[in-house]
């Protein structure tokens, strides 16, 4: 693995299957009574968060503390772009109080990478999102979840994704977890299927590893895993399709689609939802929604991927194991 | 003034020649000249051009001298070879009224390291909406020629056409920056496979086209002429070359950047590759060497961009648009045009300074090295190899995506009216 983690398309195979496998062993901790391990004692990990998410910060932080790390969350609201709050200050600030790790949100993409390669920090960066760039933890708790429903959950250790069949809908242009996703599935052997009107779809994307569609029914009875991306309200006046109605009827997921996929397969969503426009509350409640099991699945991830990067390159078992056997 | 002798320097690139300068002209240019009474320049196997001109730099001052100044400016354009640049007119206060163009241009003058001719705004404050007062900046003693909102694009297309059939009582010239703004919104790089995968906001090629497509339409409709800055896609050479074809009176320039980076370099997150219009693709380039080449952009222009040093030393949303050039131009023109055979030297000449000083009616630059002319003169050491080091540039910025990059060919010397501004490299 590398030192950080800014992008999916960074990992290899086998770093990714690494960190799912290593996931598994961090739920664990989760099922026990004191959902702690003392992995990071001593070390202090910072959550840099420019962009407002209470979400992914909270599941940071629960990860960071059933590690034992000693936590800082340093929020710069509303001062992502502006001159003033520099990054790079922050970044300075942080590295005099000799921090371990950074998992950093940010509104400009490309921010995590220039914080990790700047020189302006020695800690490890781990981007919790930036832009319409990255999301590299999302991408590896919805494999991790893809694994478990569609593999196993001990069947699945050393598995990957290989001839799974992924499909993507909504706001890809603007999609940080759709990049992601792309990358990550595809390295793990999954085949991918966008699926978005084509203003919603990016320029250049025939060159990304996956199918890109514009038609949602003919895809669907073909999906192991179909995730619907969240379009957010702001889009609407941009004339990126006509009405709300309209997308709906075109690319929002309901009982009747539903019905079109295979029995087993699965429907995702990064979350929040907006219900009603992308996907009705039949299906969002139904027990092929994997919402709820995401969320928890991404502090085991988050877990895996601290471990990774603070506790060396060995796989957790040899680290976790001892301290469960206690 | 004393006399100087340079002795045998290939005058815009042909064989060994001495030129005899006395009192700010060139007195005689031929072999074995008498180098009695004439301080003498070893010039053996150098490059002599007529002094370089820009016609798109950016001085920043009034309002921003912590960039850069125009003395600052200057220096650093008689480093790169020049004896006359153009300053935008994106200043603060921006140089929309002959007060703000006379401070400009009589900075210029006390220098003494390089003429400046002051650029005037098209529009009051840049704002698009209201032309300036075009006609009281020409008469003014900066005596403006070339007119330009430059940072923005004059984007209305009454006042795009009113601007160009106003200058016409003075043969002046507009220089249009071509972006559509509502296709650009939010843009930061290049739209396409990099701006893709890197989540930046895309710039498509067609904004910039569809301007230049709709201002020489309006150019050869009002029967002015219009000059169209930082040409940066294929296409926009192809709209230029059919302008051309088709007889309207188009120029266009190319920056030294567009004609050597791509936009693949972005994937660094590196804001010194952060400009605009963006570094567009491999394909682009190819063009706008080619385009160069056969005439069909007519000149380069640096596009001087000059920013501190915390103004990009940050992510790159927030980083500043813009590279500075006036040090680099000639070694990437060299670099990209003459090594690459599209060019030899006496093209260099005329689309780095006849050109140029013809589209800005600089008068007394992009003359003819011969007897009689004015004595702007550079002379460069094509054979030079080196790294670029900014640390020794003369610009107050040091925004050069070149740093640590080897480039060919250095500027030795350089003569404003027969007065040394650069000798061996350095500046007097
Ligand atoms: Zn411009």
């Amino acid at each position: 693995m590398q030192r950080h983690l800014i992008s999916a398309a960074d990992l290899t195979r086998d770093d990714a299957v690494l960190i799912l496998d290593t996931a598994e062993e961090m739920a664990r901790v989760a099922d026990r009574p004191i959902k702690k391990l003392p992995t990071l004692r001593g070390r202090t990990v910072v959550n840099l968060f420019f962009e407002d998410s209470t979400r992914t910060r909270i599941s940071f932080e629960a990860a960071e503390k059933r590690l034992s790390a000693d936590v800082i969350n340093f929020t710069a609201k509303g001062s992502s772009v502006s001159k003033g709050e520099s990054l790079k200050d922050t970044a300075q600030t942080l590295e005099a109080m000799g921090v371990d790790a950074v998992v950093i949100r940010h509104s400009a993409s490309g921010a995590p990478y220039r914080l990790a390669t700047s020189g302006w920090i020695d800690a490890a960066v781990v981007n919790a999102g930036d832009g319409t760039h990255q999301h590299p933890t999302q991408a590896l708790l919805d494999a991790f979840t893809m694994r478990r429903r569609l593999v196993g959950r001990d069947a699945g250790l050393g598995k990957d994704l290989d001839g799974r069949r992924i499909t993507l809908v909504g706001d890809i242009l603007h999609s940080r977890v759709a990049r992601s996703n792309v990358d990550l599935l595809h390295t793990l052997g999954a085949e991918v299927t966008l699926v978005a009107p084509p203003t919603l779809l990016p320029v250049g994307v025939e060159t990304w590893p996956c199918e890109v569609s514009y038609d949602l029914d003919s895809t669907l009875p073909k999906s192991d895993a179909v995730m619907l991306l969240r379009v957010q309200r702001e889009r609407m006046n941009a004339a990126f399709f006509p009405t709300e109605r309209e997308y709906s009827r075109r690319y929002g997921l309901d009982g009747d689609r539903m019905a079109k996929m295979p029995d087993h397969a699965i429907v995702m969503h990064p979350g929040p939802m907006v219900r009603g426009m992308e996907i009705t509350a039949e299906v969002a409640d139904s027990d092929r929604c994997t919402v709820v099991e995401q969320v928890t699945n991404g502090v085991s991830i988050r877990m895996a991927v601290l471990y990774l990067l603070l506790g060396g390159n060995e796989p957790a078992v040899s680290h976790a194991r001892p301290t469960e056997e206690k | 003034m004393s006399k100087t002798l340079i002795r045998g320097a290939k005058v815009l690139g042909g064989e060994p020649q001495d030129v005899l300068i006395d009192g700010g002209v060139v007195e005689a240019v031929g072999r074995d000249l008498s180098a009695e009474g004439a301080e003498v320049v070893e010039a053996d196997g150098k490059v002599l051009l007529p002094g370089l001109v820009d016609l798109h730099t950016h001085l920043r001052e009034p309002g921003r001298e912590d960039s850069e100044t125009v003395l600052t400016g200057t220096r650093a354009a008689a480093s790169g070879g020049y004896t006359n640049v153009f300053a935008m007119a994106n200043t603060f206060p921006v140089a929309d009224t002959a007060g703000v163009v006379e401070q400009v241009w009589r900075l210029g003058q006390e220098s003494g390291y390089c003429d400046v001719q002051p650029i005037g705004a098209v529009t009051v404050g840049l704002e698009g909406a209201k032309l300036a007062e075009l006609g009281a900046m020409h008469e003014s003693a900066a005596g403006v020629t070339v007119f330009s909102d430059d940072g923005k694009c004059v984007h209305d297309a009454v006042i795009m056409r009113r601007a160009l059939e106003y200058v016409k009582a003075f043969n002046g010239v507009v220089a249009q920056h071509a972006q559509e703004p509502r296709l650009t919104e939010g843009a930061q790089m290049n739209e396409g496979v990099v701006s893709a995968e890197l989540g930046l906001g895309g710039w498509p090629a067609v904004a910039e086209e569809s301007v230049i497509a709709r201002d020489v339409l309006l150019a050869e409709h009002v029967g002015s002429r219009v000059h169209i800055c930082h040409l940066s896609t294929a296409g926009s050479v192809e709209i230029v070359r059919w302008a051309k074809s088709r007889g309207i009176d188009v120029t266009a320039e190319v920056t030294p950047h567009h004609l050597l980076l791509t936009d693949e370099l972005v994937r660094s997150y590196n804001p010194v590759y952060k400009v605009n219009p963006p570094l567009r693709t491999e394909r682009d380039v190819m063009a706008l060497r080619e385009a160069l080449a056969d005439g069909t952009i007519d000149i380069v222009a640096t596009d001087h961009a000059p920013h501190p040093h915390e103004d990009k030393d940050c992510e790159w949303a927030a980083a500043a648009m813009g590279m500075v050039g006036l040090e680099t131009a000639l070694s990437v023109v060299q670099e990209t045009m003459v090594d690459t055979g599209l060019l030899d030297w006496a093209g260099v000449a005329d689309r780095m300074s006849f050109k140029p000083a013809k589209i800005g009616q600089a008068t007394g630059h992009g003359r003819p090295v011969s007897a009689g002319e004015p004595a702007n003169l550079t002379l460069v050491d094509a054979a030079y190899r080196g790294q670029v080091d900014p640390a020794g540039f003369a610009s107050r910025s040091r925004n050069t995506p070149y740093e640590g990059r080897e480039l060919p060919g250095r500027v030795t010397h350089t003569w404003l009216r027969g007065k040394a501004t650069l000798v061996d490299g350095k500046l007097t």
